[in-house]
């Protein structure tokens, strides 16, 4: 269990705020561009990243920021993973997309640390 | 080819907005709970987790479907061919998050971090932008043959 301090639960709820506002923006820019193809480009807009990233520097500082940079190269080479195999699987066999891209949710984690952990050692210096 | 259409927004419930803000924040602050627990390698990675996919997923099948059946229309396929549709954008638009991850990572030690920020978000648009056009004109010279 992570403990919070008061300074803490007001950076979450910054974090919060900030991160609902930049994820629900890029759904809106999604919702009105056409065709859906290039609408669905905005699904992978560095949201988390860029509500967050501000605040990580301010606290933490440059290095500690771009080593969290480097990680999300993983995260999101396991993105490409997870959205190809639910777009292959909703055009192939339709089921529900709610299902698929729920059920597939390992398959990003899965991906993204064991790219993660293939690399130390070998990208990670 | 591209084009907007604002009256989509109509379309979407007040709380289909409070359901995106609800994940996008709750995503993000978990995001920052891991990266303090397990120390920035761990974290970084969640920086790209697919917040909102399943969620913006599920609503657009949604609205496609109700679209089709207020034409008299099942919509159930059209509604799951459409989320795939969108789902294969995203993974376009991956590569532009690999760009985005790679320029920030290269340039926050190097450079002012406003300008790393704002640099990767330019990468992140044209390297989406520009696979994505480079795969569209693909698939229609396939078509005409």
């Amino acid at each position: 269990m992570i403990a919070l301090a008061d300074g803490e639960m007001s950076e979450m709820l910054i974090r919060f705020l900030v991160g609902g506002s930049v994820v629900t923006s890029f759904a809106l820019i999604s919702e009105v561009l056409r065709p859906k193809s290039f609408a669905g480009l905005f699904g992978a807009a560095p949201s988390i990243a860029l509500a967050t990233i501000g605040l990580t520097i301010a606290k933490m500082g440059v290095q500690y920021a771009a080593i969290e940079a480097r990680s999300m190269i993983f995260g999101a080479i396991a993105f490409l993973v997870y959205a190809s195999l639910s777009s292959f699987l909703l055009l192939r066999f339709k089921p529900h997309s709610l299902t698929v891209t729920v059920a597939l949710l390992p398959v990003w984690l899965g991906a993204a640390f064991g790219i993660y952990f293939f690399s130390i050692g070998t990208v990670i210096r | 080819m591209i084009n907007t259409r604002f009256s989509a927004l109509k379309d979407i419930k007040p709380h289909e907005y409070a359901l995106r803000f609800m994940f996008g924040g709750l995503c993000t602050v978990c995001a920052g709970l891991i990266a303090q627990r397990y120390g920035p390698c761990i974290g970084g990675l969640f920086l790209a987790f697919p917040a909102i996919f399943p969620a913006g997923a599920s609503l657009l099948e949604k609205h496609e479907r109700e679209k089709k059946r207020k034409a008299g229309f099942d919509g159930t396929k059209r509604g799951r061919m459409a989320a795939g549709v969108d789902a294969a954008g995203t993974a376009i638009g991956c590569v532009g998050l690999i760009g985005f991850a790679v320029t920030i990572r290269l340039g926050l030690p190097r450079y002012d971090p406003a300008l790393a920020i704002a640099t990767a978000v330019v990468v992140w648009l044209v390297l989406s932008v520009m696979l994505w056009l480079l795969l569209k004109s693909r698939m229609f010279r396939r078509i005409r043959g």
